[in-house]
């Protein structure tokens, strides 16, 4: 059933956490998902019902109870590189300036210092956050820290970039212009090398806005209840929120989310 | 903003300024007590200005400073690898944790006694009393350090492809050192404390010496100066660490706003 050449696939993973009072949780049902390279695909549900832990199992940060999570066709083992992860609480390094953290992941990577210098001028251009390359993140405000974490995990050139709820400590106007940046930024960055995104989300009119396909997940324990293609072209462009097939598609989203499992 | 603060050190101000008037009426205006008791401020001021002339204060202060700079040195040397040890690694800390929590509550004046018997009277006694009550604050800190490490601090450096060597440098290193600092700003604090109380006892020079010495000859004056240099020099060494801290960690700000 994997579509050969997947970037990504999750084969029947399921994940059940011990709690602290020492019963099972079921957070995640089991989930099979393929992911081609180069698209973006969000995840929409219900809070709670396992969004989180199958990013995590996908980043390499928790092992799946059930199942296995691939990249091009091998188990993922723990946390690496080919995989950027942006974090809702932006986890951006308060010791470090923009600059600093926009460097870590290269410098780490035993990148040469002009050339990791190079990549910083640039990804942080890319980002607009030129001019506060030596600000501390507690001077930024919460959108600019959003772009200094995007461009921290971009120019390590991740293959894939998972993204959990990225914008959604942010109001809604800085929202919105995040994510037309955001498409912007990861069609640039994916002119080299595709770059393909598992992006979640709870907020129904961004997933479709962004994505090529939106996956509506049930209650905990999460499983797949239906995988919707989005049809419009890109690039995208803010008109595309009026279209009639824009609000067809929120509402039946909006459907399956609210309909009783 | 700035008549503000201007205000606000007034503000500040205001009580000791009151203490003072209230002091020298009680000395000079209508003199209620002997002044072996209580000596006016003037004499207190004319005191102070001889100690000054004559050396005898800078001999003192700069002994005691020395001792400070000692103990806090060898507790910094030894509490922050002994409390990463033990922040990090769980049997470390099962091993040692037993031993610290019974010797913690001990004040450091506790071990004047021992510390004579073995040191003697002297520099290494003080040091070494004054090295336990700024050790223990900087091992607690630093312990405390080692598990503030955010988990998301953690997960975001390995997925940007970050080696374990890198994490520890990078990652641990900086947020443990902010508690570090906390750490040294307590045992700066105590260690001036404890340091006073050792040398009333353990030493033939310092602060604490110059305030028994002059107990001994009824010089309340004296003992006064003594008493107003050590909160002065206290006062200073807080300001001091803190102002550097902000220089070495200027993210830190970040956090007391937040
Ligand atoms: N480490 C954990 N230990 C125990 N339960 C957990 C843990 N992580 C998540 N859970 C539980 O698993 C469920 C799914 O969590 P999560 O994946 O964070 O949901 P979502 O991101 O969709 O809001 C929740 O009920 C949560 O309480
Ligand atoms: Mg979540």
């Amino acid at each position: 059933m994997t579509a050969a050449g997947a970037k990504i696939s999750v084969q029947g993973v399921a994940k059940t956490f011990q709690s602290a009072a020492g019963d099972a949780v079921s957070a995640l049902g089991e989930v099979d998902l393929d992911i081609a390279p180069g698209e973006f695909v969000s995840i929409v549900g219900p809070s709670g019902c396992g969004k989180s832990t199958l990013l995590n199992v996908l980043a390499g940060f928790e092992e799946p109870s059930q199942g296995e999570a691939l990249m091009d066709g091998r188990p993922i083992r723990g946390p690496g590189p080919e995989r950027g992860v942006v974090f809702q609480e932006y986890a951006l390094f308060p010791w470090l300036t923009v600059a600093g953290n926009v460097a870590f992941g290269p410098a780490s990577r035993g990148i040469a210092a002009d050339e990791v210098a190079a990549r910083v001028r640039h990804y942080v251009a890319m980002v607009k956050l030129d001019g506060s390359e030596r600000k501390y993140p507690h001077e930024l405000s919460g959108g600019m820290r959003q772009r200094c974490a995007l461009a921290r995990c971009i120019a390590n050139d991740p293959d894939v970039l998972l993204m959990d709820e990225p914008l959604a400590a942010l109001d809604a106007l800085t929202r919105l212009s995040l994510q037309d940046e955001l498409l912007r930024i990861w069609s640039e960055a994916s002119r080299e090398r595709p770059k393909t995104v598992l992006y979640i989300t709870h907020a129904i009119d961004e997933a479709i806005y962004l994505s090529d396909r939106v996956v509506v997940m049930s209650e905990r324990p999460g499983r797949i209840r239906r995988v919707i293609e989005v049809p419009f072209a890109r690039p995208r462009a803010p008109e595309i929120r009026t279209d009639p097939r824009f609000h067809a598609l929120t509402d039946e989203i909006w459907l399956l989310l609210r309909r009783e499992p | 903003m700035k008549g503000n603060r201007i205000g606000n050190f007034c503000w500040r101000l205001a009580l000791p300024a009151v203490l003072i008037a209230a002091w020298y009426y009680a000395t000079e205006i209508r003199p209620m007590l002997h002044p072996t008791l209580l000596p006016s401020p003037l004499a207190v001021l004319r005191m102070f200005w001889k100690l000054l002339w004559n050396g005898e204060l800078f001999v003192h202060i700069g002994a005691s400073l020395l001792r400070i700079f000692y103990a806090n040195l060898a507790a910094l040397a030894l509490g922050v690898p002994l409390g990463l040890a033990m922040g990090l690694f769980r049997p470390v800390e099962r091993l040692l944790d037993g031993l610290l929590s019974i010797f913690r509550p001990i004040p450091p004046l506790a071990w004047v006694p021992l510390s004579i018997l073995w040191l003697g009277i002297g520099t290494t006694s003080v040091v070494f009393i004054t090295f336990l009550a700024a050790f223990f604050a900087i091992v607690i800190n630093t312990i405390a350090g080692a598990r503030a490490v955010d988990r998301l601090h953690m997960r975001a450096a390995l997925s940007l492809g970050a080696s374990r060597r890198r994490i520890m440098t990078h990652v641990v290193l900086p947020t443990v050192a902010s508690y570090v600092f906390t750490g040294l700003r307590i045992a700066i604090g105590v260690s001036w404390m404890s340091i006073v109380a050792a040398e009333l006892i353990a030493a033939s020079s310092g602060l604490g010496y110059m305030i028994t010495y002059y107990r001994e000859a009824l010089r309340t004056d004296a003992i006064i100066v003594g008493m107003l240099t050590i909160g002065v020099i206290g006062l200073a060494m807080d300001l001091a660490t803190r102002r550097i801290e902000q220089w070495l960690m200027p993210w830190r700000t970040g956090y007391h706003l937040a």
